[in-house]
């Protein structure tokens, strides 16, 4: 199991049950239960405590989540510059409120409220590159190209 | 020893006692809703509140986690300490108006009113539950879960938990779980029903629940009865 792996590799100490839990995440997309029972089996951990920082941080997921992560800045800034519209069209685009995985795995969308880059707004994030100045005519493109990027890949 | 003042009178206490623990033991009362003797301080409610230093240089801290110091000025009911613990009653009570414990406190400090919204939730998050599990029963297998408002207490996913025994002690240290008085008032938010009616009681009353003892509103009731009896038979 590479979860084991995982563990190994911080040496199975417990302080580094973050590191642990972020390489789970991103080698399974998400945190499977079995993978959460293991790490707390093997750190000696309650597994309540496992859980409660799973639950805790946002950048963990407990179901699965999609390929291609679009995230899009809600904050102020954002906001005011009309992030809502952006939002609004990636959810239509998609087919998914934000906060949900569209059916086939493809699509993970999520909101935030402020990334640090207000001057670049209305800023999305999509698969941890930041795409700044967003406008509605852009959204149709980025998720074209990420469906085709998915075909590329299957074929 | 360490020595120090609360509410006027000097005090001597061991080094590292807390606040709470030395009021306590000089006989002075304060209210807690996530302390108990048993358990590691939590600092989660904020009803502990006590005014420390002196002057203009006065600061809030909680009771139970603040320990004692060489010197320190302590007053446990001044003004602004009572105003902010009622404060926060007001609050537990539009949090969960249906928990016995929280309506007490409601009634013994005279909160008679609610400026929130009522939300009915069932858990204060005051943490005893969790902290009695690990600490005293050594289960733990409940926990905090989420964060901000998302936050509350469960067993890992929310499935029937492997480590625990049933033993109840959560339900036994839960302060929300009693349910409050089923009186006059048992619907509003606040109940204070047991300060609110004059003249008090006289009669025994089996059901009582109210922190007065005895509960009042069993006669005012019967009072009320019999004089719409008597105007009928007019
Ligand atoms: S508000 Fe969007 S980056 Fe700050
Ligand atoms: S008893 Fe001190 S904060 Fe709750």
């Amino acid at each position: 199991m590479d979860v084991d792996k995982i563990i190994d590799k911080y040496g199975g100490k417990r302080r580094y049950l973050i590191a642990i839990l972020q390489d789970v995440q991103e080698e399974e997309r998400y945190l499977p239960k079995e993978a959460l029972c293991r790490v707390a089996e093997r750190l000696g951990m309650p597994l309540v405590d496992v859980f409660g920082v799973a639950t805790f941080y946002s950048a963990f997921s407990l179901v699965p989540r999609g390929r291609h992560e679009v995230t899009v800045c809600v904050g102020t800034a954002c906001h005011v510059r009309g992030s809502r519209r952006i939002l609004e069209e990636f959810e239509r685009r998609i087919g998914v409120r934000a906060g949900c995985t569209t059916e086939d795995l493809e699509f993970t969308l999520e909101t935030v409220n402020c990334l640090g880059c207000c001057a670049i707004g209305p800023v999305v994030v999509v698969d941890k590159a930041y795409n700044g100045e967003m406008t509605t005519g852009r959204v149709k493109g980025i998720v074209d190209r990420c469906r085709e990027a998915a075909k590329v890949e299957a074929s | 020893m360490i020595t120090l003042k609360i509410n006027g009178i000097d005090v001597a206490v061991e080094k590292g006692t807390t606040l709470l623990e030395a009021a306590k033991f000089y006989g002075i009362n304060l209210p807690t809703l996530c302390h108990d003797d048993g358990l590691t301080p939590y600092g989660a409610c904020r009803l502990c509140v006590v005014e420390i230093g002196t002057g203009d240089r006065t600061q809030l801290v909680s009771a139970c986690t603040y320990p004692a110091e060489q010197g320190l000025v302590v007053r446990t009911h001044s003004r602004r300490v009572t105003d902010v613990r009622r404060m926060m009653i007001e609050m537990y009570l539009a949090t969960c108006p249906s928990s016995k414990t929280i309506q007490d406190l409601a009634s013994k400090w005279g909160v008679s009113r609610c400026r929130f919204e009522v939300k009915h939730e069932d858990c204060v998050l005051c943490g005893l539950c969790v902290r009695m599990c690990a600490q005293q029963m050594d289960g733990r297998a409940i926990g905090f879960v989420g964060r901000g408002k998302n936050r509350r207490i469960t067993t890992p996913f929310d499935e029937k938990s492997d480590v625990c025994r049933l033993c109840g002690g959560c339900m036994y240290i839960c302060p929300a779980c009693q349910s409050r008085c089923q009186g006059p008032q048992e619907r509003s938010p606040i109940c204070n029903a047991c300060v609110a009616c004059e003249p008090p009681c006289l009669v025994p009353w089996d059901d009582m629940k109210c922190y007065m003892d005895p509960c009042v509103w069993c006669e005012q009731e019967t009072k009320r009865k019999l004089l719409a009896e008597s105007k009928v038979q007019e």
